[in-house]
């Protein structure tokens, strides 16, 4: 008996041909020109091939819920570093400065 | 350690039913200790190339139009390739680590050589690249370059990061190639079973983590602006 949870071999083959699809789309996509989607449209894609490997590759799925716990906290935390960051950069500006 | 712990630790390693650790209470809470310590550790990696990508989301979009005309420099065809060469790693290092679970130990160390020549060809393509960038004045420095004149220091910005950016990446592959070579010498000697298989599945873990972030470095370097 295996310690951990096996996953089947299907799954993981599956996995891997939604991330060759999910490049070739993504490629594809960046050789025409929509303007402001073409990020939109790169980033959405980078995140569902990020939640697959992590789901299915990294066995998150399979994992307890300390681990669930600790994966969305961190993604938190950088969405913090980010969302705060920007934040000041782009309203610099906005409200007249006291002098 | 005292000789009665080693002695204790050697005992439950050499039993089929007990293979863990005196200090844990079952092989499977030893695992979930080894896989939460291993989740706390890529966290900290995560913060750690978050600041690379603040960096980056601010000047891009305070530098949008140079960071374009940099991007378009980058071959996206050979970006495109690593990006599927590291999927491939990323399946090869899954089926190593289900083998490895299963207790075959040969296929345990196919499947690891041929992340290990996945990795290795990731590496030999980001040093073409890098080779192009240092042939076409595209490193940072007294030597910088760029053809449009007005977008020079935006893309000498954006050329730091790619550096930046691959290079703290190329490093982690570096290190998970040296990684798989020290599992291929544990597996081959059938150091691993169905009860302890912990650090094929951690350096999986690891090596998976890379993947994910050369997946969003790709979108970022490569994918800015229409092609």
């Amino acid at each position: 008996m295996s310690t951990g949870h096996v996953v089947s071999v299907k799954i993981y083959i599956a996995i891997f041909v939604a991330l060759m699809v999910l490049t070739f789309v993504t490629v594809e996509a960046a050789t025409h020109d929509f303007g402001e989607l073409n990020t939109v449209i790169a980033l959405t894609i980078a995140c569902i091939k990020a939640t697959l490997v992590v789901l299915f590759f990294m066995h998150l799925r399979y994992s307890e819920r300390l681990i669930h716990v600790i994966v969305v906290a961190s993604f938190f935390w950088l969405a913090l570093l980010i969302v705060i960051t920007v934040s000041d950069y782009f309203s610099r500006g906005w409200l007249p400065v006291l002098r | 350690m005292s000789r009665t712990n080693i002695r204790l630790r050697s005992l439950n390693l050499s039993s089929e039913n007990t293979a863990f650790a005196h200090q844990f209470d079952s092989a499977e809470q030893q695992q979930e200790s080894a896989t939460l310590g291993m989740w706390l550790f890529l966290v900290t990696e995560i913060m750690f190339f978050g600041g690379l990508i603040t960096c980056y989301v601010v000047y891009r979009n305070l530098y949008i139009d140079g960071f374009i005309a940099a991007s378009k420099e980058l071959n996206l065809w050979l970006g495109a390739a690593n990006t599927a060469v590291l999927i491939c790693s990323s399946l090869t290092m899954a089926m190593a680590v289900h083998c490895a679970q299963l207790g075959k130990r040969n296929a345990t160390v196919l499947f690891l050589i041929l992340t290990v020549i996945l990795g290795c060809a990731f590496l030999g393509v980001k040093a073409v690249e890098y080779h192009e960038k240092f042939t076409h004045h595209h490193v940072p420095g007294p030597n910088f370059h760029f053809e449009e004149a007005e977008y020079a220091r935006p893309a000498q910005m954006f050329f730091s990061l790619y550096f930046a950016m691959t290079g703290l990446h190329a490093l982690h592959m570096v290190i998970g190639v040296g990684l798989m070579a020290w599992l291929i010498y544990h597996a081959s000697r059938g150091r691993y079973s169905p009860q302890y298989y912990a650090p094929v599945e951690m350096c999986g873990l690891y090596w998976h983590f890379v993947d994910i972030v050369w997946i969003f470095l790709f979108p970022f370097l490569y994918l800015i602006g229409g092609h």
